[in-house]
């Protein structure tokens, strides 16, 4: 591993102006540029996967399993392959069996292999039966009703709790199925277990003056992306598959499939379109190895695209846990020891099983100091459909319960919520005890934090909602409103920058004739601006504006390797590669230029596309691309750099909520959210602000209305947009946001993440809110009417 | 079948089957713009303006806008010459994934053709039948009433 990695003057350079420009003075770094896709978009024009269309192409339909768990007796697919426009039916029969994760992550996987294509045994409702290719869709539909299928019926498990039980049905019993060792046990329904500990935990509690215990409970929940999962795979002339899919992970997708389709990488190409959301549902590859079947099968281009019922009932969802706090405190309200136990349910495949759940630990016992810690998680198998990644990993889970317990400590020792949390969170210099425990299903990095927001993101936060009002009996009671109470919460909330030591992005920069730039890289924008950003920063470093720089990602075969869009990694990781590749260019435009004006090209620096030297001589970036491509010496200007950081970067913000509850029916309504964050320098601002806008709606949800339910046999039961609500424009509270910019020396140009951790902090500034309203406490979200009035009752039982 | 509509301006004869719906035939004739977000006209992203009102065009039938006025997000601007909504909504960083983007301009663009001033509460409810999950609806409402108050690229409109 290069050692310059850790190296302070590396680091320092990362968040240095080449040119030695205070932040102030950045040209281009910390504007809020229209995003450079936009316009496109605005216009609708045809950038996404299923904007397209191939000669002879095929539609592909999935037909899924009405069993939470059965074993395919017989499977018979003559008729359908009879009926006219069939082109190709497959069912397990038809497949090799390789066993893969539809995880989308790094080598070594971290994710258990427990996964074919097409298997003879289903495990949820909606599980893969079989699929077909015709030459349109309602003839591909046809087929789908003629497929003959007799199933033995199996016992299903559908709660954590009793599938741990001796006696439970085993849903991974194939021999075949693989994972992490000690990790994964599937002869007991564990698709990963972990423990781990930090300094002398008992000695923490012995110390403790109080010890405060809770058991929280999280739903299972949709990411609801517009855009479905969406695939088009064909043969390219040169034979090799061509994969166009809405994913965020495309090279993840052409290694992990490669075995499964029994292809080498180099004869597929995976290309990523323009993406109309993903949060984290497309670091999945979810029908990508389907639709290939197909084409593999039939020669053809294929489409396969999930409607919205089959999105619900059979992609991926936010795992659903039960987590349990123990949490030692000092007479003065420092913390002595903590304990998180926590069950999850991955449902019937284990996507993303240990690494959602190990980032619940390093997320809700990083943010207070504590050297006495004891981390125990069980992932289970469930006869329900998988859970996976999801915009925040794990961190909405830890970070409400961790944020309601740390309310009913600040409770328990006679504090208000934030001092107590001042007296406890983390500060510049400490370090996290279970980084090294908590890495991704390998050993983590441990480094001191270098930057903090938090205490000026809580401060400022504070006043714009009023907190001091908490402490006023009259302002929580609404007038001629006799049933309604008025209350304020808050969280405080830490999220990642990327995964230390394992993320890696790649970038490529050319210089062309008139001065442009065109810049690729793997990583890839799902809505997040993120090609805006990588561009922002090249300019910045390029002296030029952001048109100058056209923007080309993601695809295997034409832009460097990025482990795709997820993490919160982007702007730190692939921004810092970004930023080095522009750094190189920059110095042979110097270099060219030097000679050109007969200058120090160490003297010379770039602003408003020229080339200028102390003197005041200068010269364009174009007369420069001319000079190198066709004059003298000629060349390409041009440089490809890759970067990784073993740094520890997080960002931090403040979750504020104020609510009224309604104490006869335990309607809660939201009235005001405000929310700082700490992104360090945000590259782009209005661009952080829009990531806070949509994680903030996203995250409401989670707090009030969002739950996947579930009937007796694992049916879903509010599969659709009309049961299961997100919210609309007209329902939102009022938005109050800022950006609190502390630099970190380890990212470019000193920012940090923004994209995950607005969705971290509304569910337990909610709950928070609920009680200094009603002085009800509830340990489980969402916080439905039903559940706030039952906690009403017990409160006044 | 053949329903005779006129389409972003232009007159044209649509060669439908009697069970497609207007959302496929418009994807056939290459209008990308219009986006599948569900089946159900739940989600609002293939909602185009038919006869001035803003509809969702998964849930008709090709053969209801038989005569009918359609206008998709592709007949608004041009990369040249954007539509002061589309200018509005690049401006305030109201277009994130964009998938939501071409419904929600033509939402609020049916809307200010009826009403020249409309409230926030206005543009807030003709908004609310297209769901967004990404940008949140904070700045496309800003992006909005930037035209609302005349601050939009002024004398841009094109009405079609």
């Amino acid at each position: 591993m290069p050692k310059t990695y850790n190296d302070p003057d590396q680091m320092l350079k990362m968040s240095a102006h080449p040119e030695g420009l205070r932040p102030d003075q950045f040209r281009v770094v910390g504007r809020s540029v229209p995003h450079v896709d936009a316009v496109k978009l605005s216009l609708g024009k045809p950038a996404y996967t299923d904007d397209f269309t191939l000669p002879g192409m095929l539609h592909a339909k999935i037909l899924h399993s009405p069993h939470a768990h059965a074993r395919i007796k017989r499977i018979d697919v003559s008729r359908a392959r009879a009926l006219p426009g069939v082109h190709a039916v497959l069912t397990h029969h038809d497949i090799k069996p390789v066993r893969f994760t539809t995880a989308g992550q790094s080598h070594p996987l971290p994710s258990p292999l427990d996964s074919l294509v097409l298997d003879s045994k289903v495990r949820f409702v909606g599980d893969r039966v079989a699929a077909v290719a015709a030459a349109t869709e309602e003839v591909a539909e046809h087929a789908l009703a003629l497929v003959e299928v007799e199933y033995e019926v199996l016992p299903t498990v559908l709660n954590p709790r009793d599938a741990l039980k001796v006696g439970a049905p085993i849903l991974h019993d194939e021999t075949d199925c693989s994972g992490i060792q000690g990790s994964f046990i599937p002869q007991r329904n564990i698709a990963a277990h972990m423990e781990a500990d930090a300094g002398d935990l008992a000695g923490g509690y012995s110390k403790a003056h109080r010890v405060i215990e809770g058991e929280y409970r999280v739903p299972q929940v949709q990411h609801v992306a517009l855009e479905p999962h969406v695939c088009i795979s064909y043969w390219d002339e040169d034979d090799r598959l061509v994969i166009r899919s809405a994913t965020q992970v495309p090279f993840h997708v052409r290694r992990i499939l490669a075995p499964v389709l029994g292809l080498p990488e180099r004869r597929i190409r995976v290309i990523k379109p323009r993406l109309g959301g993903g949060f984290g549902g497309k670091q999945e590859i979810l029908i990508e190895d389907l639709c290939a079947y197909l084409t593999m099968e039939t020669g053809k281009p294929v489409r396969l695209e999930y409607s919205r019922d089959e999105e619900f009932m059979a992609a991926r969802s936010r795992h659903p846990q039960i987590l349990s706090f123990k949490t030692g405190v000092s007479r003065e309200g420092t913390i002595t020891a903590m304990t998180l136990k926590l069950l999850s349910s991955t449902g019937a495949y284990g996507s993303h099983a240990l690494t959602v759940q190990a980032n619940t630990g390093s997320k809700s016992l990083a943010l207070y100091r504590c050297a006495n810690l004891r981390f125990e998680m069980d992932v289970v198998y469930t006869n329900l459909p998988p859970a996976g990644a999801m915009r925040g990993y794990g961190g909405p889970q830890g970070l409400f319960a961790l944020e309601v317990h740390m309310d009913e400590i600040a409770r328990a020792v006679g504090l208000d919520p934030i001092e107590f949390r001042r007296r406890n969170w983390m500060k510049v210099g400490d370090t996290f005890a279970l980084a090294e425990a908590l890495g991704e299903g390998r050993k983590g990095f441990s480094n001191p934090l270098r930057s903090t927001g938090l205490a000026e993101c809580v401060g400022r936060g504070a006043k714009l909602i009023g907190w001091e009002r908490r402490r006023d009996p009259g302002w929580h009671v609404v007038p001629d409103r006799p049933y309604v109470r008025r209350g304020i919460g808050m969280a405080a909330l830490i999220h990642g920058s990327g995964i230390p030591g394992i993320d890696m992005g790649g970038a490529y920069l050319k210089m062309n004739d008139d001065g442009s730039f065109n810049l690729t890289f793997g990583a890839t924008d799902l809505g997040t601006g993120a090609d805006t950003v990588l561009a922002q920063i090249a300019a910045e470093v390029l002296g030029c504006r952001v048109d100058d720089i056209q923007v080309y990602a993601a695809d295997t075969d034409l832009t460097p390797f990025d482990k795709g869009a997820y993490a919160s990694s982007t702007t730190f990781v692939s921004g810092g590669a970004v930023k080095k590749t522009a750094e190189k260019v920059a110095g042979m435009i110097k270099d060219v230029a030097g000679r050109m004006l007969d200058r120090d090209p160490a003297g010379l620096h770039l602003a408003d596309g020229q080339v200028i030297a102390p003197d005041g001589t200068c010269t364009t970036l174009r007369e420069v691309a001319l000079e190198s491509l066709h004059v003298r010496d000629q060349h390409q200007i041009q440089a490809a750099e890759s970067h990784m950081s073993q740094m520890y970067a997080p960002p931090f913000a403040a979750q504020f909520a104020q609510v009224e509850v309604d104490t006869q029916t335990g309607e809660v309504r939201v009235d005001r959210l405000v929310f700082g964050i700490d992104c360090g320098q945000p590259i782009n601002p209005a661009g952080v602000e829009g990531q806070v806008d949509g994680g903030l709606a996203m995250s409401l949800g989670y707090a009030l209305c969002e739950e996947m339910l579930f009937d007796e046999h694992g049916s879903l039961l509010n599969g659709n947009l009309g049961d299961y609500h997100i919210f609309r424009g007209n329902e939102m509270p009022v938005i109050e946001r800022f950006i609190v910019s502390a630099r970190d020396p380890s990212g470019p140009f000193g920012a940090k993440a923004a994209a995950e951790i607005a969705v971290d902090g509304v569910a337990p500034a909610v709950v928070n809110a609920i009680y200094d309203a009603t002085g009800a406490c509830l340990h489980e979200i969402p916080a439905t009417p039903e559940r706030v009035w039952r906690a009403l009752k017990e409160r006044s039982a | 079948m053949e329903v005779p509509v006129t389409l972003n301006g232009s007159p044209k004869t649509l060669v439908v089957e009697p069970a497609d719906t207007l959302f496929s035939v418009l994807r056939q004739l290459g209008l990308y713009g219009v986006k599948h977000g569900c089946e159900d006209g739940s989600c609002g992203t293939c909602a185009v303006i038919l006869d001035g009102k803003v509809v969702n065009s998964c849930t008709l039938l090709a053969v209801q806008a038989d005569g009918k006025r359609i206008t998709t997000i592709e007949g608004l601007g041009t990369r040249e010459r954007l539509h002061p909504l589309q200018a509005a909504f690049v401006e305030a960083g109201a277009v994130q994934c964009g998938y939501c983007t071409p419904a929600r301009i033509l939402a609020v663009k049916a809307l200010l053709d009826e009403n020249d001033h409309p409230t926030e509460a206005d543009i807030r409810d003709a908004m609310s039948g297209v769901l967004c999950r990404c940008t949140g609806y904070v700045k496309p409402l800003e992006a909005a009433m930037r035209v609302v108050n005349g601050k939009g690229v002024p004398g841009n409109a094109q009405n079609v």
